[in-house]
């Protein structure tokens, strides 16, 4: 069963942003951290939910675009953003949305300019929906419900293995799995250990993945003379705008740092949301929307299986325009301490970062789309600090689990159910434990 | 442009351990009176890096917290050109301890210093051969020291013979600082290899970094006061350079349970001696005899390993050859400390196998590449013990009534302390995660305080090659944090600088 995403976006109603902050507040145990049964959204009743959030769109950046191009500030409203990561389709998500948490939402979004109690909170969440441009899954297809059975076989196979540690000191690989194996039919049988059978993906599901895979390339083959015709001319355009576009990344003010510092690490893995304008003018936006496109297409069919380039980190993470194609949001849910995170940006996938962020205004400067940029280390951390907003209210289904954690788990459960391993992948399986 | 180091203008512990300084002492100290302390900065015998033909047989250093800096009246414009860590502190912010694992028994509450009102203005270090020291020590504290400092503490420090006081070799693995500035850092690219040479910027503010670019520090106005002491910026044209030939030292007092150390080894190995050294010696990652990795000495010559006289044995090795963790735990403490990996995994040749790589492919081991890129990420230490010895037999019997602290006074050097000393200490040492283990934590200093979803954080994982790996439960806290502060270790014409503030 794959996963579908929700990125729910409306204005805020000017005056009353504060009293929104403190019921949003309200729903946490610590700072951002949502108690997963607080009684206005009650995550941890939704059984197909991975993550969740609620931000407050606050740009810290506006003042940036007369800064680097002269142009005046644009004025935006605060924008509220709702942001789920979940199994099976978004109508089903939605449903269950207005089923269980139809009161807590609803107060929630009174506080967006336009939302009537009385208005059909399916109807109200979609006519205001952002699809994303690059959405990325760590796995496609592992559901909570999977996560959560792996994780328990894994720890009950652990106990098992703690209590008779004598009897297993001195088996082989195969010797291990065989006695595992009987554990496991015992504990199915005693109803202790469930290991359901894998949800199959929808057929129409299929059929659209199919279309993309196809589409795409095909696409891109249909453009390819236009492309290269074009190259010269945008290589000339890049390089002109490399070489002004302004980088502005002042260390960020202490205050933005605290207020966002408050909300990290009290779970092994921790949010990100970032936003910023995209540089002005037609080139940056539709390089952008090109770029993303093809992020995109990776991130489906090819980056599905516990990584995004380098990136081992990253549980879901998504691109979504707002305002137009004038700005961009970034959030994601990754593993580890910021510190950790920005090492992989700069380190493992800078590249990669420098590809997408380096359209927008401020990013340290980048050459030949894909060079320096992120390497400006320093800069690079003050500026996507600078950017990130404070996420008001964060779910996380499976605290305490890393994405290794998720698919070494699922690895060893491979391990017991299936039996097409060599002498030396059940060496490696037998590692795992 | 870069420019040679001028040996002068930098501390000497920078360069320099000191070991036949045996004797010394840290004196954590309040500015009593900043225009005293200043006088007392501008005639205090500072012992820089020069190496002389008559190696000197004593050497002070000194080093300041931002609220040193500040009660010396460098202007707050100027303090803020210092790192958001330094300025913070190591104690001030609760996100910062959460992160840095100072929880539960490690919480700063519980500190003895550097903590609530406790936190020192200046460490000043006092180092002597011995039989020099007490003089020494009587002749840096004198009038014009008692004028200018009142004294918190005085943190006494032994010499157990160059090993920590678990017993194991201490200080084997330093990072080879390139001074001559001959390390070209790719900047786009990839170091394929682990090299154990690493940038002068990493250690020294003022000079390029691994990055290849200048770490943050203040940069003063040539019109700024006091600034004619500093030398140029080399990255930003007519600013003085306040940070230059300077560095920030990370201070901590790991508080070790020697007793509570062997006592739990010897249960766990049932009171078998050759097991509870072997197991010692897995947590380390070193052998309690001499110091050898538990890994075979690489056959490749590794760079900026060989200069010492025996660090060559000691250090020529990387990870590489135990994929399985099996001769040496993926948790040891110095695989997590240091993990002595290169920029991208699997070292490839070709320019497709790079190109693979980069895109996230070509690994066969579930592991490979979890670890983040070893050499930004580089301490230079240079802590001492304290408190008596006490060899593992010893250890093993109960404690008596009147039975003293013994442990460690941890000193990192480092340019950047958040992508340096606090990189180190939350990703790779107390992170429960590190290198795709899960419900451990570093098996010495590991704090075992539960996580988010994760009950238990007291484990430690030994992989046995083609067998159930063994894990030993209920691994006790053995190392408690009694204090810590962010110290700038100013080079020597930065404390000119300093000495002139009131004129």
């Amino acid at each position: 069963m794959p996963q579908a995403n929700l990125f729910v976006a409306a204005p805020l109603k000017m005056d009353r942003i504060a009293e929104l902050r403190t019921l949003l507040a309200s729903m946490n145990v610590d700072p951002g951290m949502a108690n997963p049964q607080n009684p206005i959204v009650p995550f941890g009743q939704f059984d197909r939910l991975h993550f969740a959030r609620f931000v407050i769109l606050e740009d810290q950046s506006l003042d940036d675009i007369h800064a680097a191009y002269g142009l005046p500030r644009r004025e935006y409203p605060l924008i509220l953003v709702f942001i789920a990561d979940f199994d099976g389709n978004a109508d089903d998500f939605r449903t269950e949305l207005a089923r269980r948490a139809a009161v807590g939402l609803s107060r929630i979004f009174s506080f967006c300019e336009g939302f009537s109690p009385d208005a059909d909170l399916v109807r109200w969440m979609k006519r205001h929906e952002n699809h994303a441009a690059t959405a990325y899954v760590n796995w496609v297809g592992r559901t909570v419900q999977r996560i959560r059975e792996d994780d328990a076989l894994r720890r009950a196979l652990q106990m098992h293995l703690q209590k008779n540690a004598a009897v297993f000191a001195e088996k082989d690989s195969t010797e291990v799995r065989r006695l595992l194996r009987a554990f496991v039919e015992a504990e199915k049988t005693a109803g202790r250990i469930k290991l359901s059978e894998e949800e199959r993906t929808p057929l129409a599901w299929q059929l659209r993945r199919v279309v993309h895979l196809v589409g795409v390339p095909l696409t891109l083959l249909a453009l390819a003379p236009v492309l290269v015709l074009y190259l010269p001319l945008f290589i000339f355009q890049l390089r002109r705008r490399e070489k002004s576009d302004m980088e502005i990344a002042p260390r960020p003010d202490p205050k933005h740092e605290a207020a966002l510092s408050q909300l990290e690490d009290y779970d092994i893995t921790n949010q990100f949301s970032v936003m910023g304008a995209i540089k002005p003018g037609l080139f940056r936006r539709w390089t952008l929307s090109f770029l993303l496109w093809l992020v995109n297409y990776t991130a489906r069919h090819i980056y599905v299986r516990g990584h995004l380039a380098r990136v081992s980190t990253i549980h879901f993470a998504r691109w979504v325009f707002i305002n137009g194609k004038n700005r961009l949001v970034f959030v994601s849910n990754y593993d580890g301490s910021l510190d950790s995170y920005m090492e992989d940006f700069i380190n493992k996938a800078g590249w990669g970062l420098n590809l997408v962020f380096s359209n927008g205004i401020s990013y340290p400067t980048t050459n030949w789309l894909v060079l320096e940029g992120s390497k400006n280390e320093q800069k690079f951390k003050y500026c996507l600090r600078r950017h990130q907003l404070s996420t008001q209210v964060w779910y996380n289904a499976h605290p305490g689990l890393s994405a290794f954690d998720l698919k070494r788990n699922a690895l060893i459960r491979e391990g017991i159910e299936r039996d097409d391993k060599t002498d030396a992948g059940l060496r490696q399986w037998l590692a795992l434990l | 442009m870069a420019s040679s180091v001028d040996y002068d203008d930098v501390q000497g512990l920078v360069r320099f351990g000191y070991p036949r300084m045996t004797e010394a002492c840290y004196f954590l100290v309040k500015i009593k009176n900043a225009s005293a302390t200043r006088d007392w900065i501008a005639s205090a015998p500072i012992t820089s890096a020069v190496k002389l033909e008559q190696p000197p047989k004593t050497a002070l250093q000194i080093a300041f917290t931002r609220e040193g800096v500040e009660a010396l009246g460098v202007p707050q414009n100027i303090v803020n050109g210092f790192s958001a860590e330094f300025i913070s502190g190591m104690a001030a912010d609760e996100n910062r301890s959460r992160r840095l694992g100072d929880i539960d028994a490690n919480s700063p509450t519980n500190w003895q210093w550097g903590t609530n009102g406790n936190v020192p203005h200046a460490v000043v270090m006092l180092f002597a051969e011995p039989g020099f020291f007490d003089e020494w020590k009587r002749s840096i504290t004198d009038q014009s020291w008692q004028a200018a400092f009142e004294e918190m503490y005085c943190l006494p420090t032994s010499d157990i013979g160059g090993r920590e006081p678990f017993g194991f070799v201490d200080g084997i693995s330093q990072p080879e600082i390139d001074w001559e500035q001959a390390r070209k850092v790719p900047i786009n690219g990839h170091e394929r290899e682990y090299s154990n040479l690493v940038s002068l910027g990493e250690f020294l503010l003022g000079y390029p970094n691994e990055y290849g670019r200048y770490t943050d520090r203040p940069l003063l106005d040539p019109v700024d006061r006091g600034s004619s002491e500093l030398s140029f910026a080399e990255d930003q044209a007519g600013m003085k350079d306040l940070g230059r030939n300077g560095t920030y030292l990370v201070m901590r007092q790991l508080s070790q349970d020697v007793r509570g150390f062997w006592q739990f080894l010897d249960k766990a190995t049932n009171s078998n001696s050759e097991e509870r050294y072997r197991l010692g010696s897995y947590m380390v990652g070193r052998t309690i005899a001499d110091g050898l990795p538990l890994v075979p000495l690489s056959s490749r010559a590794i760079t900026g390993i060989g200069k010492e006289r025996d660090g060559r044995t000691k250090n020529m090795f990387t990870f590489d050859s135990d994929v399985e963790g099996a001769q040496c735990p993926y948790g040891a403490h110095i695989r997590r400390a240091n993990p002595r990996n290169a920029d991208i995994h699997g070292a490839p040749k070709g320019l497709i196998s790079t190109f693979i790589r980069i895109l996230g492919f070509g690994n066969k081991n579930v592991r490979d590449d979890l670890i983040a890129s070893t050499r930004f990420h580089r301490l230079l230490r240079r802590g001492r013990e304290y408190g008596p010895k006490l060899t593992p037999e010893e250890a093993l019997q109960p404690a008596p009534d009147n039975d003293v602290d013994r442990g460690l006074h941890f000193f990192a050097i480092n340019s950047n302390i958040q992508r340096q000393f606090e990189f180190v200490q939350n990703a790779w040492l107390m992170g429960t995660k590190f290198d795709g283990l899960t419900e451990e934590s570093d098996p010495l200093i590991g704090n075992r305080s539960p996580i988010a979803g994760c009950a238990r954080t007291n484990t430690f994982s030994i992989p046995r090659r083609g067998r159930v790996r063994r894990r030993i439960m209920d691994v006790p806290q053995f190392i408690t944090v009694r204090g810590g502060a962010y110290f700038f270790l100013p080079g020597i014409s930065a404390l000119r600088y300093l000495s002139k503030l009131g004129d």
